[in-house]
């Protein structure tokens, strides 16, 4: 028997690959034109502000804002970071009191945690078992001292899409900041921060088939004019808000891929949407006792999350991680022993949690590549269904709630 | 996060999957852990009462790779060993014979676990005075 050598990603929503028409604009950057963008007397430096500039405008106006709104990062976690501490020391005049949501990515979350150790009042948002946060309970958390609301656009995990603009409304007429951590969102639906009322927004290359290691954030310059406080100390770039030397080969692939993303968003959208429909009926039809995690209405086109009952995430993953890239929400993947934060604040009991997989499926997916996903998966969940003895018990009628296990 | 070549070879080649009868006398079960932990096994002995040894070991595993390649081991160890024999074996010569890091440690726990809930299960039903009590974790 020959080995299977087939390598099937579907692990978008952890990072894209680089497109390699990104790739190709990157190149002439690295050695033709090494230049600092920073550099103002000489040729070198003038070309990379060139394309720094080129690239801006890409991105501006793929979420259709003001070029000058766009700051460079390193990523979306040093956005993340910047917005939410910017914004409490340059606001810290007005309040203390920051509202977010429990299934925020940890980026959002760690750092709230950190602000609270420094004198920040954070309330955390439950969720529905769609996903979903519950406007009235939004409203109802806003106090005078509430200087950011910070929701993410869409979730990482089960890719459930937030009620974006009721938010902006809600924000708008309290008169509260409105940050988005929107990573998963741009370049793949159509992300408009102006005309859904937030007022800062992270996002980052490589989830949308860019390069890693370059981020951006929105800052609105108009109506309200934000202003966030410098996390690194330095030469003053990007309008003061992020010194550093400016990464120009990666801001001219993010530009690229911002290009690209406008051009083929829908397009892609709408491909893989069917794709991940097939997905999810092929298993429906497949395999009993499988539940699809989050609202499947308002959520991102590529990506489905669905526990396997009775079948543990990491042991079914290790039944084809030759050949398919994705990942699990169970604990075991994670050195902590607890199962996804983000499925748990669903409401799914622990066990669920543990059983799920996330497809993520992107530009470079294609219909054999989920033909092969639907045979493997199944064929790995009937494989440990086999050696569960609570899929046995189950079968055998037992209520597993009425069980005295053995917690340990 | 690698695998051990060990842990891959139990894994894909999983020994004494399956079920004995648990209602006879000769049968002890073992079920431990939880589904809400990410891990349950249920390991199964069948002894021969004359000479107190373990002539068959059953599992099943709900659980991680090193979850099942645990029990696996554990159901191979078992076979043709004495219940003393078997009362003796340790969580930590799990580990180093599978490799496993820190991380699934509870792994090996959770199979040594299960070792002394079968024999206390058989012991049990045939009225033999517990040997040793249940460690716990």
């Amino acid at each position: 028997m020959t080995k299977d050598t087939r390598r099937v990603y579907v692990d978008n929503n952890a990072t894209t690959p680089t497109d390699p028409r990104v790739v190709e604009a990157m190149l002439p950057y690295f050695y033709q034109m090494p230049g600092n963008a920073a550099s103002r007397n000489h040729p070198f430096g003038w070309e990379a502000e060139e394309g720094v500039d080129y690239a801006r405008e890409q991105i501006a106006s793929l979420i259709n804002v003001d070029p000058k709104e766009i700051i460079f990062t390193s990523g979306a976690t040093e956005s993340d970071n910047l917005a939410i501490k910017g914004v409490f020391e340059m606001y810290a005049s007005k309040g203390n009191h920051i509202i977010t949501v429990t299934t925020e990515h940890k980026a959002v979350l760690d750092t709230c945690k950190k602000l609270e150790k420094e004198g920040a009042e954070v309330t955390y948002l439950q969720v529905n078992a769609e996903g979903l946060i519950d406007l009235a309970e939004l409203e109802a958390a806003i106090k005078p001292s509430t200087i950011l609301v910070s929701v993410m656009w869409a979730n990482n995990e089960t890719g459930v899409i937030q009620p974006m603009k009721e938010i902006g409304e809600i924000c708008a007429r309290k008169g509260v900041l409105f940050f988005s951590d929107a990573v998963q969102a741009v370049g793949k639906i159509p992300v408009n921060p102006k005309e859904t009322g937030v007022h800062l927004m992270a996002f980052t290359s490589h989830k949308m088939y860019g390069p890693k290691g370059v981020g951006a954030l929105y800052v609105s310059r108009k109506s309200p004019r934000v202003k966030v406080t410098a996390q690194m100390d330095g030469g003053g770039h990007e309008r003061g808000m992020r010194s550093g030397t400016l990464n120009v080969p990666g801001i001219v692939g993010f530009g690229k891929a911002a290009e690209i993303a406008k051009a083929e968003m829908h397009q892609d959208a709408e491909r893989l949407s069917k794709m991940r429909d097939r997905l999810e009926k092929a298993f429906q039809d497949n395999l009993e006792e499988i539940y699809v995690n989050g609202s499947r209405q308002s959520r991102m086109p590529h990506v489905t999350n669905i526990s396997f009952k009775h079948v543990e995430g990491e042991g079914l993953m290790m039944t084809f991680n030759q050949n398919i890239a994705l990942s699990s929400g169970s604990a075991c993947t994670s050195a902590s022993l607890e199962p996804s934060y983000v499925l748990v604040a669903l409401g799914l009991g622990d066990d669920l949690a543990h059983s799920s997989l996330r497809f993520s499926l992107g530009r470079f997916t294609s219909e054999e590549d989920i033909d092969y996903v639907i045979e493997k998966v199944s064929a790995g969940v009937n494989h440990m269904r086999d050696l569960s003895p609570i899929w046995e018990m189950y079968k055998e009628g037992i209520d597993l709630n009425s069980v005295q296990w053995s917690e340990h | 996060m690698a695998y051990s070549d060990k842990v891959l070879e139990h894994f894909q080649h999983p020994r004494n999957v399956g079920t004995l009868d648990k209602s006879k006398a000769t049968v002890g079960t073992g079920l431990v852990g939880a589904p809400e932990c990410g891990d349950v096994m249920r390991l199964q002995i069948e002894v021969d009462p004359s000479t107190s040894t373990i002539v068959d070991a059953k599992f099943k595993t709900f659980g991680c790779g090193s979850a099942i390649a645990s029990s696996s081991l554990a159901t191979e160890w078992l076979k043709g060993k004495t219940i003393d024999q078997a009362l003796s074996i340790d969580n930590m010569t799990i580990v180093e014979e599978l490799a496993l890091p820190p991380v699934k440690i509870h792994c090996s726990v959770l199979a040594e676990d299960a070792i002394r809930s079968a024999i206390a299960d058989y012991q049990q039903k045939n009225g033999i005075e517990v040997a040793v009590a249940e460690k716990t974790h």
